[in-house]
């Protein structure tokens, strides 16, 4: 198996009769992922498509289908609040894809999440796909080849283009996962390497990082004392000059830390290819495979 | 987003953290009035003026300067200071323009602390920062004699608890006695963490934070930096947005949903997604080019929304050349080749353009770019793109 989902996890969809919600279950749905219920506040008792059933709360579609799993499509006055809600009944995992949630929000919704079982993805991500299996979250399905690759990212849109590359070489992923780009959030480099490393369907791990904050250097560290399988990463935002914040909230170089470079130092001291070009990813996992 | 001084103040104020007495000035005849006002009720013959702008390090660039001469002395300073290009190490060399004043009155000062309030991203937690070596270089002191930052981390299911504050207190020396200036401090820092929550701040840095010569803690400087996701919750921010301290495009951008910061290069870049749109000037430094900015048009940008992305690339003058690299998820490939054809007749495209088109709906997408008879070259790939847009910018130079 892969990290964190496959063909069998049971998927609830918060906001699910929302505009971007509904496009995107729909979507998930198409490319084959289980979504067995979706939660509106009342709107419970309807349909989804004709077939996906409607509860008003995240406990009753828990109860009555075995959600375990769940991605929040929620606006971002209301995201942390069904981030707590989905924790509270008893999901296993939490994808939230909401961009724009206040960071003390965020603050509030890690401690919450401290001593309880529920791991959470997000948010401001694109979320994760296991190839061939179950997708949740608004990548595009079909650019990804079921393999035996790791993709591991803060971006979005550059997931798709590492995915792209791997797959026209040839090379399948395992899981892809984005664990967006905000200063505080859920699952981190670490907490993902880790799974890739116990996952056996798991043979190398790209890892596309960018500037700001220090999360890559400890992810180098790690890597260097616990990592058995070839990674390759890269860095984007060497071009971008210092102070000024690049879209993402995290990627904003303070007082000439977080740069580029000293990710990129960070990397290769612990043995890591990092790739020269983010035209050059798919390659350099190609060539760390077969070293 | 960033506030001035004086706004900062304003609401410390009404928080109750003790700030000296002070009054903004926009103009320089507004500033002798002031002064003589502050002087008459603080029964203290100086005042500080200072200049207002977003960046920090002001004090050394020149921008804040004590008048021991009364009104008429503060009143030359201000013809001085005001309209200046006022350079410090955080404006870059150009400089920030002084269109606002603070002007405040003067203090006897014992000691200067450094006191900051912050989201520490690796904690997950509100950090609260203090050094004994207030009015200095923080980061500086942080590289040099990093024992003399002490930092601490907030609870939020609890909240900032007493003991942490005088914890605090007594490392900074404020001690022994709760009745002097640890008490006050206590008080202030309480305050100040408050503050922070409730007006969902991302930074709250006092520097300094001084103990008077009679034993008073006053914030004497007051950064402050909001959340920019919490804007919904906040009706009061927009007030207080001063846009001379923007780039005019990046304001429009924000207007049109999109995300833009301005370069000195000569390649326009047009790119989906923050991470992407990052990559791409990368690689287009790679090649030997230099990006003219940075520019996400978004997850699911409208064909209206691709055009002001266009329109926004050419405003600023000095573009030799656009790159276009989209790799569609939820945008869909012919919206942006849609957009790009409409942008490309109406603006009359007289530079070069590469567009590099992968992902959802590429072959539509490719066909309408291929059907407009318009002057574009396609890329296969990121690379290829940037090389194409880097060979074709230098060309044009020669």
């Amino acid at each position: 198996m892969s990290i964190l989902v496959g063909s069998d996890t049971r998927v609830v969809f918060q906001g699910i009769t929302g505009e971007s919600g509904s496009l995107h279950a729909r979507a998930c749905l198409a490319y084959g992922t289980k979504i067995v219920a979706g939660v509106t506040p009342g709107k419970g008792g309807q349909k989804f498509e004709e077939k996906v059933p409607i509860f008003d709360t995240v406990e009753q579609a828990v109860k009555n289908e075995g959600a375990e799993v769940s991605c929040i499509f929620v606006p971002p006055a209301g995201a942390a609040d069904a981030i707590l809600e989905a924790a509270d009944a008893g999901c296993r995992f939490v994808v939230c894809i909401t961009d724009g949630v206040p960071v003390l929000d965020m603050v509030r919704v890690r401690r919450f999440l401290e001593g309880r079982k529920t791991k959470l993805l997000g948010p401001n991500c694109p979320g994760i796909i296991t190839p061939d299996e179950c997708k949740i979250g608004i990548m595009p399905g079909h650019i990804h080849k079921k393999g035996h690759v790791g993709v591991l990212s803060k971006s979005g849109t550059l997931t798709y283009e590492a995915v792209g590359q791997l797959s026209a070489l040839g090379i399948g992923q395992s899981t892809c996962i984005g664990i967006g780009g905000d200063p505080v959030g859920g699952l981190d480099f670490i907490d993902c390497l880790q799974m890739f490393n116990d996952d056996p369907e798991t043979h190398g791990v790209v890892l596309i990082g960018e500037i700001g904050g220090s999360a890559e250097q400890r992810a180098a560290e790690w890597i260097k004392a616990h990592m058995k399988k070839p990674v390759i990463a890269f860095i984007a935002g060497r071009a971008a000059p210092p102070g000024k914040r690049m879209g993402h909230a995290g990627a904003i170089i303070a007082g000439g830390k977080g740069t580029a470079a000293e990710k990129m130092a960070a990397f290769e001291a612990a043995g890591v290819r990092v790739a020269a070009t983010p035209g050059e990813m798919g390659v350099t996992m190609k060539a760390a495979m077969s070293a | 987003m960033k506030i001035h001084e004086y706004q900062g103040k304003e609401i410390l104020r009404r928080y109750g953290v003790p700030v000296p007495k002070g009054e903004a000035a926009f103009r320089a005849e507004e500033v002798s009035p002031i002064a003589e006002r502050l002087i008459a009720e603080t029964g203290i013959p100086v005042v500080v003026v200072k200049a207002q702008i977003h960046a920090g390090g002001r004090g050394k660039g020149g921008g804040v300067k004590v008048a021991k001469g009364g009104a008429v002395e503060a009143r030359a300073l201000a013809d001085k200071i005001l309209g200046m290009q006022l350079v410090t190490k955080q404006t870059g060399p150009e400089g920030q323009r002084v269109r606002r004043l603070y002007i405040e009155q003067g203090l006897d000062i014992a000691r200067e602390l450094y006191l900051a309030l912050l989201v520490d991203r690796e904690q997950r937690r509100i950090a609260i920062i203090g050094s004994t070596e207030g009015g200095m270089d923080i980061e500086q002191v942080a590289h040099d004699t990093p024992e003399k930052i002490l930092t601490m981390h907030v609870d939020p299911a609890i909240g900032f608890a007493h003991y942490q504050a005088r914890k605090l207190g007594f490392a900074l020396g404020l001690g022994p006695s709760m009745k002097g200036p640890l008490g006050q401090f206590v008080k202030v820092l309480e305050t100040l963490y408050r503050c922070f929550v409730t007006e969902d701040c991302s930074l709250l840095e006092i520097n300094p934070l001084v103990v008077t010569k009679s034993g008073e803690v006053v914030a004497l400087d007051a950064k402050v930096t909001f959340d920019d996701n919490a804007a919904w919750r906040h009706p009061e921010w927009p007030a207080m947005h001063d846009p001379y301290e923007e780039d005019p495009v990046e304001i429009e951008a924000k207007r049109a949903g999109l995300s833009y910061v301005s370069l000195d290069g000569d390649i326009g870049c047009l790119v989906n997604g923050a991470g992407l749109a990052m990559a791409t000037m990368d690689i287009i430094m790679h090649y030997g080019g230099r990006p003219a900015n940075f520019l996400d048009v978004g997850g699911g940008a409208s064909q209206e929304q691709v055009k002001t992305a266009f329109q926004m690339i050419l405003q600023s003058g000095h573009v030799r050349g656009i790159f276009v690299n989209i790799f569609g998820g939820i945008m869909r490939c012919d919206v942006v080749a849609g957009g790009i054809v409409a942008a490309a007749k109406e603006l009359t495209l007289k530079v070069p353009l590469v567009v590099r088109l992968d992902g959802t709906n590429v072959e539509l997408g490719r066909k309408i770019l291929d059907e407009s008879g318009l002057l574009i070259q396609s890329a296969s790939s990121m690379a290829d793109g940037a090389q194409k847009i880097c060979a074709a910018v230098k060309s044009a130079k020669a």
